[in-house]
């Protein structure tokens, strides 16, 4: 993993949170969107921290580290931030680049509108959300 | 530290000889500011000096300036730029051009026109000038913004300018009085710098075309993806769609310019693993400006701004710009020294006494913490032996990440509001914890409520 894509409306039409858009959809959410490096090792996010921001995977893997643990792995077409967005609160993990990893972000401040204005993208982010919720019940269970 | 710096240009001050294209820059000077110039605490009022030791040195924009703007022409620019490095006797040879680069063991070989150089670290900086364009059909038969004719070769023309930064707004702003037609069009709504509060969006000087556009004066502006671009006759036909409605619309136009931004030319860098980011695909850097992939090598001057921080409430670096990344640059030498060489920086003592005092002087004066908001710091350390040791100005990232395990770093942030307000970062045992204080509207933060939050926050760390 060296180089930019490209393209980067191709990267994103091939994830399946922007599997519903048209390509002058896809283009003008790549244009809203800006593309982040990580090095291996370097932080993402950082608990306790206030100002955080909405995080697509393009490539790599990110670890979740929460009380020095990793406690989840993450993936191409997987995506973090939301939660401390959208509370309003600051992260209450760490996320830390596994691998090299190449992210697309979306400041806080921008996320209700971006959710807003792209309600297929937004109804694929709760699905997942759903996901998420209904296996950490089940490990809670 | 031994160093050469060669430069493909004749002279000093290369790029402005060529843009931007409409003659003034958009980075500002006040010659007549609340500081003497010269002094630190004015450079927060001078976008365009570089820095230096010396007073002689300083703030050489505003000898040069001729008092029409307070935004340099290109000439002014140029001149600035040429006289630091006169005054500096700064050593450089003109006219050599990197082709370049292998290793060797362990330097670096950097082939130019004018021979060899070995070097145990390199710095590139070689600007973000290089027109760059996206893949589009068609577009490879329209110029770029860098060859723009003269403005009044467009007089009765319909012009049809692909891209809503600075550049497009520029260039339409130009053509105000001479084109027939203006259309400003890209996939995403435009953005402002004073909807956006920092130099990320369309300058308030580039602004007259919206104005134009929202009170339906002929130019227009489009929130639309461009398909492709046909030439027919003497005429091209501009496909574009919409992304709400996904309809058609087609422009006839008589001239098409792709004002689609710059790269930085690189050149074989990404075959030796240096990765790049972005559409415009600058090289991904660490906190101190060394390639994010290949260590070693590290850049300088506007590619900064592909190292981006934090980002805290998405507000961007101004690293992109002189009075950004001169402040880097001298991080970036002191990191090299240290790092590369083993010169450790001087680390002052601070009295402790005068600790609080300190910190809310540097909150309402220090420029590197005005113009590089939630991106530099001001850093002090707890010491056994010394007490408290003043680091200097260092990226936030790195201290909040790699930071030492007992100290403050003091720096300025910006909410999504628009208040402007210090934020102390105190690391204890390596656990950083963020304090925000209130923004004053003056922002002037020697109040004695500031006092009282800082002595708070510094209660068992440095006093």
């Amino acid at each position: 993993m060296r180089s930019a894509p490209d393209d980067i409306s191709d990267t994103l039409a091939g994830l399946a949170i922007f599997a519903d858009l048209s390509r002058p959809e896809v283009e003008r959410v790549a244009h809203t969107l800006e593309e982040r490096y990580f090095a291996q090792d370097e932080r993402v996010l950082r608990e306790g921290l206030s100002g955080s921001a909405f995080y697509i995977i393009l490539e790599g893997e990110a670890a979740v580290i929460a009380g020095g643990k990793r406690v989840n792995t993450l993936g191409r077409g997987e995506f973090f931030g939301e939660i401390s967005v959208l509370l309003g609160e600051a992260p209450v993990a760490d996320i830390v680049a596994a691998r090299p990893l190449r992210c697309l972000v979306l400041p806080g401040e921008l996320l209700k509108d971006f959710l807003q204005s792209n309600p297929r993208v937004c109804y694929r982010i709760l699905v997942a959300e759903a996901r998420k919720l209904a296996n950490a019940t089940r490990r809670g269970g | 530290m031994k160093h050469a710096v060669i430069s493909a240009d004749e002279s000093a001050g290369g790029m402005f000889r060529r843009w931007p294209f409409f003659q003034r820059l958009l980075s500002w000077t006040k010659p007549y500011a609340p500081f003497e110039r010269g002094s630190r605490e004015y450079e927060r009022y001078d976008w365009n000096s570089l820095l230096a030791d010396d007073r002689p040195q300083r703030a050489v924009m505003t000898e040069i300036m001729d008092g029409t703007s307070y935004y340099p022409s290109r000439p002014e620019m140029e001149r600035n730029l040429a006289t630091f490095a006169e005054r500096t006797g700064l050593s450089v040879r003109f006219g050599c051009r990197w082709t370049a680069t292998r290793r060797d063991g362990d330097r670096w070989v950097l082939e130019t026109s004018d021979g060899e150089y070995r070097c145990q670290v390199p710095i590139f900086a070689v600007g973000v000038a290089e027109p760059w364009r996206p893949q589009m059909p068609g577009i490879e038969d329209v110029p770029h913004y860098a060859a723009t004719r003269p403005a009044e070769s467009y007089a009765g023309k319909r012009v049809f300018i692909i891209g809503k930064e600075n550049s497009g707004f520029e260039l339409a702003t130009g053509f105000l009085q001479w084109a027939k037609q203006i259309v400003l069009a890209s996939p995403s709504p435009a953005k402002l710098s004073i909807n956006t509060r920092s130099l990320v969006g369309v300058r308030a000087r580039y602004v007259q075309p919206y104005e134009d556009h929202v009170l339906a004066g002929g130019v227009i502006v489009l929130d639309a993806s461009i398909e492709r671009i046909e030439r027919s006759g003497n005429a091209f036909l501009v496909h574009t769609r919409k992304a709400e409605s996904a309809a058609e619309l087609v422009f006839e136009v008589d001239d098409v310019i792709a004002a689609t931004g710059f790269t930085s030319p690189i050149r074989d860098l990404p075959n030796l693993g240096v990765a790049t980011v972005g559409r415009n695909k600058l090289p991904a850097q660490t906190p101190f400006w060394e390639s994010a992939s290949v260590p070693g090598v590290y850049f300088g001057g506007t590619i900064h701004q592909a190292s981006p921080g934090l980002r805290k409430h998405g507000m961007p670096s101004n690293s992109g710009g002189v009075n950004g990344h001169r402040y880097n640059g001298r991080i970036l030498a002191r990191e090299i020294a240290r790092k590369h060489f083993g010169i450790e920086p001087d680390r002052p003592v601070l009295p402790r006494a005068e600790a609080v005092s300190y910190l809310l002087h540097e909150f309402t004066n220090a420029p590197e913490l005005w113009h590089q908001k939630s991106y530099l710091a001001r850093v002090l350390i707890r010491d056994e032996k010394r007490g408290i040791l003043n680091d200097g100005i260092l990226p936030l990232q790195s201290f909040l990440d790699a930071g030492p395990a007992d100290a403050v770093a003091a720096t300025l942030e910006e909410n999504p509001a628009g208040d402007i307000y210090p934020v102390l970062y105190t690391r204890r045992g390596g656990v950083s914890t963020e304090h925000d204080l209130p923004p004053h509207p003056l922002h002037d933060f020697r109040t004695r409520d500031h006092e009282k939050q800082v002595v708070d926050a510094l209660q068992g760390l440095l006093l």
